[in-house]
């Protein structure tokens, strides 16, 4: 302590530093403390009892302070705030992470145990107890998805095309933001009745039909694509729009040759990801493709299973072997889970595939 | 190859806001022309309009006629389209299209209209326009590699091979080594001086050593304050211009006591 004033007072620029090793050393013992007076109000019960959430909570609020004090004293105050915003951001983080780490721990761990060959080849075609699979449902999934992805992205990609480069501050382009922004916020069940209404007025009451989910995902989608690509399209620079235009391009050749391609990445990543935000909805399939029990491949005839309403089924009618039927609802939810991580991951790599090579 | 500009009495308007007024000069043929003027006096704006591409700012129009070998650039039904391709242009920031290679930039005048133009047609016209460029040596073992990984200098020098490969009749250049550096400065200057044989040049430049160095004819413009129409105050042969104005704002300018 002596020696580290002395050297702050030898410099008017130096300042007294804790050794590098001391936020370790301070949090374990801030643990080691907590742990004590944990056990001691432990004692007389059994082991198992051992509150470990209490002791982290009370450890990491004892470093918090510690350390202050410690910095305080030792080094100067701007130092200490600096420790003790770093150990509260840091807290944050770890608060942030857990429900996503546990989340994660107890899909994998529950669902791991049906993942197998029969899950992936057999549908739930007369099976009330145990076995079946769900290769109804992620066919459902794949073919629903993909055709609302096929039906809002060129609708999505052009309006927003007509936003960026034709648009300007029309009265028309305004408007479309407004029902963009407005179709945003619209609740997924509301999607899903207005399908279900207007399938209603031409099919009668009660159809269920896999384009019809598909439709409800779709509008869903479509203001989420326009968003993300009208971003991306307004930050293409003007200068490459006006070199193109300046050997004699017309803008729509511009647009399709020198615009898309320059942001296309991004583009990619954004259509990825508003398919990653409908993959997993639930009410509007709920209402829209229905479910069956057997597979499907035909989006335009009968009801399609999606793997959210599997999950949801699963669970809502275990049939005779629930135990069973719960395991089958969290291979499902894995299942979703790995679908999407597999589209981020290929969005990624398309990303990485299109995006403009700045050296050689 | 190379056409003559005839300008007669251009205002330029931004929407109400009058930018650049009663503008009548006479470009010939086979030569460089510089326009010279402190910031925003709207010589930019006007070199703009000779190739009608302030159209692309909102807002933007035009009076007066602008002549281009006696055809009006601003006449019922003409396709601005049409007009660029006889009038190119070099902007200020080197703009290489950063999703292609060299080569396709040099021919992305070809390649975006979806000309037709066989692999050794393709291969000449690179070659030719960035030996025009004074290019060539430097890039021509590297065609396939992105443009943009090129200095500053040398992409400036791809964009106007860019230009040139469409076989324009004019160039225009605005401001086309404000971001270089010297060594790049004189390579397009020395580059300016060769496609005079060909081309008629326009260029607007800041640096008044370099419209002495490199123009046979010389535009000063001149705002009389903020928010008013800038105005071309003296056009004359650049040698009159630097040496003996008529006018006494010119001479204020050329020799440095504003601007």
């Amino acid at each position: 302590m002596t020696a580290v004033v002395a050297r702050g007072q030898a410099s008017s620029l130096a300042a007294g530093r804790l050794p590098r090793w001391s936020t370790w050393v301070t949090l374990l013992a801030a643990m080691v403390v907590s742990a004590v007076v944990f056990a001691l109000i432990n004692m007389g019960s059994d082991a198992s009892d051992f509150n470990v959430a209490g002791m982290l909570v009370v450890g990491a609020l004892l470093y918090i302070v510690t350390i202050y004090v410690l910095s305080r004293l030792s080094e100067s105050p701007r130092h200490a705030i600096d420790r003790f915003v770093t150990a509260l951001v840091t807290s944050a983080f770890i608060i942030a992470i857990i429900p996503l780490v546990s989340l994660l721990y107890t899909v994998v761990s529950s669902g791991i145990e049906r993942l197998d060959a029969e899950y992936f080849s057999s549908s739930m075609r007369g099976v009330v107890g145990a076995g079946g699979g769900a290769i109804h449902a992620i066919w459902g999934t794949i073919l629903i998805t993909l055709a609302a992805t096929i039906i809002s992205v060129p609708i999505g990609l052009m309006t927003s095309i007509y936003l960026v480069e034709y648009g300007g501050r029309g009265r028309i382009a305004k408007a479309i933001t407004f029902f963009v922004d407005v179709m945003t916020g619209i609740p997924s069940i509301v999607a899903g009745l207005f399908i279900f209404a207007m399938f209603s007025i031409f099919l009668g009451p009660g159809a269920s039909i896999g384009i019809m989910g598909a439709l409800s995902l779709a509008v869903l989608m479509i203001p989420v694509v326009v968003r993300s690509s009208e971003e991306l399209l307004r930050i293409v620079p003007n200068e490459l729009r006006e070199a193109a235009y300046a050997l004699g391009v017309p803008k729509w050749r511009t647009i399709v040759k020198v615009v898309l391609p320059t942001t296309i990445a991004g583009i990619m990543t954004g259509i990825m990801l508003s398919i990653s935000r409908v993959i997993g909805e639930t009410a509007p399939l709920l209402l829209t493709a229905g479910f069956t029990t057997s597979l499907n491949m035909n989006l335009f005839d009968g009801r399609m299973m999606t793997l959210p309403v599997f999950v949801y089924n699963q669970y809502q009618n275990q049939g005779t072997n629930p135990d069973e039927a719960v395991a089958r609802a969290w291979a499902g939810a894995l299942t979703l889970i790995l679908i999407v991580m597999a589209l981020n991951l290929a969005a990624r790599l398309i990303a990485r595939f299109f995006a403009p090579k700045l050296r050689g | 190859m190379s056409k003559r500009i005839e300008v007669s009495d251009l205002n330029v308007y931004y929407g109400d806001f009058l930018a650049v007024e009663g503008v009548s000069l006479e470009i010939a043929p086979r030569s460089v022309t510089a326009f010279i003027g402190p910031s925003g006096c709207g010589k930019s704006t006007f070199l703009r309009t000779l190739n009608r591409m302030h159209e692309v700012i909102a807002g933007a129009r035009v009076e007066g006629s602008v002549l281009l070998d006696g055809e009006d650039l601003y006449a019922q039904g003409v396709d601005p389209v049409l007009v660029r391709r006889q009038i190119g242009m070099v902007f200020q920031r080197p703009n290489p299209f950063p999703t292609m290679s060299i080569r396709e930039n040099v021919l992305a005048g070809v390649l975006l209209n979806n000309a037709r133009m066989s692999k050794s047609d393709q291969d000449g016209l690179v070659e030719r326009s960035l030996r025009g460029a004074n290019l060539w040596n430097e890039v021509k073992d590297r065609l396939n590699l992105p443009g943009s990984g090129l200095s500053g200098g040398q992409q400036q020098r791809l964009c106007i091979a860019r230009a040139i490969a469409v076989s324009p009749d004019v160039v225009l250049m605005d401001e086309p080594c404000s971001a270089l550096d010297p060594i790049s400065t004189l390579a397009i200057e020395d580059l300016i001086e060769e496609l005079k044989q060909e081309y008629t040049i326009v260029i607007v430049t800041h640096n008044m050593q370099q419209a002495a160095r490199v123009s046979d004819r010389t535009a000063f413009f001149n705002i009389a304050g903020t928010g008013k129409p800038g105005r071309l105050i003296e056009y004359d042969d650049t040698t009159q211009i630097f040496s003996n104005p008529s006018v006494q704002a010119t001479e204020d300018y050329v020799s440095g006591r504003f601007g």
